[in-house]
């Protein structure tokens, strides 16, 4: 049997990048091109449809608050549908930030509230205290044990999970979803939203390895991840882990 | 009275950390000062006749004042200027406590991006030179839209009487002069520089006035080009001051044909790179602007050596170090780019720091194209802070020589310098390692202190 392809989709990759994103798809290429499976990438802007059966991981990342408006607003009109389709398949969802905001109900910016997806039941409020800022790390399980998630937050936002819904996982350094509840990210089967923004997949490439094994329903065979290793400690350490 | 006794209090400050030998004094005697006198840029300022000229950009701020200073020392100006690069308000008020000794002394102040507003507001300068904005340091500027908001502000309330200097290329300064009388627009005229689109890390892509895509005509760096909005009709403002023919030599610096009302000059500059170009652009649309000749212009640019870690080469163990100050990714492609037209495969010797002047996001490194470095890097040794997460840029950008990690500045530097037959080895720091390397290579009396 010919070995599988993953197939990705970025959506809005020209404004929803703000902090490195691209890290996250570089680094799904190469841990599929090493292992000898195939990789392909599309991407889904302003206005253009997404066809659900397509993608095997849909991602989305940060952007400005005037980009992520357009965002917001488009991805209501153009791929709400597609997006619950291809999530009720099992397609990988993974969301970032800002678009990580936008999977849920809504987003109150100030006066205005922006609707989300509502893929999962969580609301964010833009508070007028600081911006959650800083290195973070988080806990989470994916089916294989707790792992550790390390990263990067910078958010003004407060996301607040619905009672039926699970985090990703919970904070160990930082301040995750609203710095109160302790809890960080959402996790509904493969919809995953998490503040730790930008190249989060390079600091820890297991949660890569996962994705890919999620999105293909494969058992991926380990790589020599000595200097990946090395740098997801060096990312725990700077949160203080 | 509270101004004379904090001046006093402050140079005595200085001349201390000065005989101490470290740290040059450039910050904490400023903020002695304005502890004592929260008025104190304001009453300073006041001293100089010449009046005041800030510098603000995300890079090359530094470069580009040492550059006006240049010339105008050269035509027997007198300058008072924060020459090591102390650009938040202590730093001003650090440099204003030599002001008022000389007659017609100008005040020359390159000025962080987040403090421009405050040191305007004290400065009442006679010039504003804003020069590009760039995607850095998120966790500190935020984003980049509500920088330039501010700098709008700025511009409206303040700068009235000013002649404002503005980057034509950079939509989000360009945009700035809009609405204002006396505006002096520099830019880039030549097609043969144009990358083959948009880079990754481009910023400005949506019209300032109406939220439209721009289309570019041709993009020269990052987010600078010519460009106009298909939707409103704004469009790159025809620059006065601009280079033609532009000739870029690899490390060894370019050639540029600068056109100015007032005339043409061919120019070898020392410095290298496109962004080289665009801080003399900026500079001499200045110096022009404050009365200086073409010919002072033209000595004073091509006089400038560089600024120390703004591409300076100094000699370590016998192989020759070039240091190249990165800090974000609009200026580090832009190092990349110098570097991939040097000959043959290059030895690399990088620092990623996370300090809070660097940024304590290391995400940036991952918007930066070190991909175009593949297959050209003999070996590439990382330090700092994070270098472990440094040495995984460069494998996923497909670097295929020995990579080596040791967080230790000084023993990473001389590992990298020992593996090596007097090539030149290239020093890419981050902000914060750059202030380190320098204290390291001058305990070594291989550089000098910093002089303030």
């Amino acid at each position: 049997m010919a070995a599988p392809t993953l197939r990705v989709c970025a959506l809005y990759p020209g404004l929803m990048n703000i902090y490195a994103d691209r890290g996250n798809i570089a680094v799904l290429r190469a841990r599929c091109e090493w292992r000898g499976l195939g990789f392909s990438l599309e991407s889904s802007g302003l206005g253009e449809r997404l066809d659900a059966e397509r993608h095997d991981l849909l991602y989305i990342g940060g952007g400005q608050d005037r980009d992520q408006i357009l965002v917001a607003e488009d991805m209501v009109a153009t791929k709400r549908e597609a997006l619950h389709a291809a999530a009720a398949r099992g397609a990988v969802v993974l969301a970032v930030c800002g678009g990580y905001q936008l999977l849920g109900t809504s987003y109150q910016l100030g006066e205005r509230k922006l609707a989300g997806v509502g893929l999962v039941d969580l609301w964010t409020v833009r508070e007028p205290g600081p911006r959650l800022i800083g290195n973070c790390a988080i806990e989470a399980d994916l089916g294989t044990g707790p792992r550790v998630i390390a990263g990067f937050e910078n958010h003004g936002g407060r996301t607040h999970l619905g009672s039926s819904e699970r985090p990703l996982g919970r904070v160990l350094k930082g301040h995750g979803n609203n710095a109160r509840d302790g809890l960080e990210g959402v996790r509904r089967a493969n919809v995953i939203g998490t503040y730790l923004h930008g190249p989060l997949l390079p600091k820890n490439v297991w949660l890569a390895d996962r994705l890919i094994e999620l999105a293909l329903g494969v058992e991926l065979e380990p790589l020599d991840d000595t200097m990946e290793d090395a740098a997801h400690l060096s990312a725990r350490r700077a949160a203080g882990l | 009275m509270r101004t004379v006794a904090g001046v006093a209090l402050a140079r005595g400050l200085r001349l201390l950390v000065r005989r101490l030998g470290r740290g040059g004094g450039t910050t904490l005697p400023g903020r002695v000062l304005l502890r004592f006198d929260r008025g104190a840029i304001e009453r300073l300022g006041r001293r100089l006749r010449g009046g005041s000229v800030v510098v603000s950009a995300t890079n090359g701020k530094t470069t580009t004042a040492a550059m006006i200073a240049g010339v105008l020392e050269r035509s027997g100006r007198p300058v008072v200027h924060n020459r090591a690069g102390s650009n938040m308000h202590w730093g001003v008020a650090t440099a204003l406590l030599d002001a008022g000794r000389r007659p017609g002394e100008i005040g020359l102040f390159e000025v962080d991006e987040a403090w421009l507003p405050a040191v305007a507001r004290a400065l009442s300068p006679r010039l504003y030179l804003l020069s590009n904005l760039f995607r850095d340091q998120l966790d500190r500027y935020g984003e980049l839209e509500l920088v330039a908001d501010r700098w709008a502000e700025v511009v409206a309330e303040r700068a009235h009487g000013a002649t404002l200097v503005l980057n034509a290329d950079d939509p989000l300064i360009a945009d700035l002069g809009r609405e204002h009388r006396d505006v002096v627009y520099f830019g880039v005229a030549d097609d043969s520089q144009a990358l083959p689109g948009l880079q990754h890390a481009s910023d400005s892509k949506h019209c300032r006035r109406c939220g439209h895509a721009y289309a570019y005509d041709a993009a020269y760096l990052g987010h600078l080009g010519r460009y106009h909005c298909p939707n409103c009709g704004r469009e790159r403002p025809d620059p006065q001051v601009y280079a033609e023919r532009v000739e870029l030599r690899g490390m060894s610096g370019s050639h540029v044909e600068l056109v100015a009302p007032a005339g043409r000059i061919s120019l070898d500059l020392p410095l290298p790179g496109l962004y080289n170009v665009y801080n003399a652009l900026a500079a001499a649309a200045c110096a022009l602007e404050l009365g200086a000749s073409l010919e002072g212009v033209r000595t004073g640019l091509e006089g400038t050596a560089a600024v120390f870690g703004r591409v300076e080469t100094l000699t370590v163990a016998g192989r020759p170090l070039s240091i190249l100050l990165v800090k974000n990714p609009a200026g580090a492609n832009e190092v990349l780019r110098t570097l991939t037209l040097e000959e043959g495969s290059l030895d690399l010797w990088l620092a990623l720091n996370d300090g809070i002047a660097d940024g304590r996001d290391v995400s940036w490194v991952w918007d930066a194209d070190f991909e175009v470095l593949a297959g050209r890097v003999r070996r590439a040794t990382c330090s700092g802070m994070r270098a472990e997460e440094m040495a995984l840029r460069l494998k996923y950008a497909g670097i295929d020589g020995p990579i080596a990690v040791e967080r230790d500045l000084g023993r990473s530097l001389d590992s990298a310098v020992a593996d090596g037959d007097g090539a030149p080895l290239y020093a890419l720091p981050t902000y914060t390692a750059l202030l380190e390397l320098r204290d390291l290579l001058a305990d070594r009396g291989l550089a000098r202190p910093w002089a303030g």
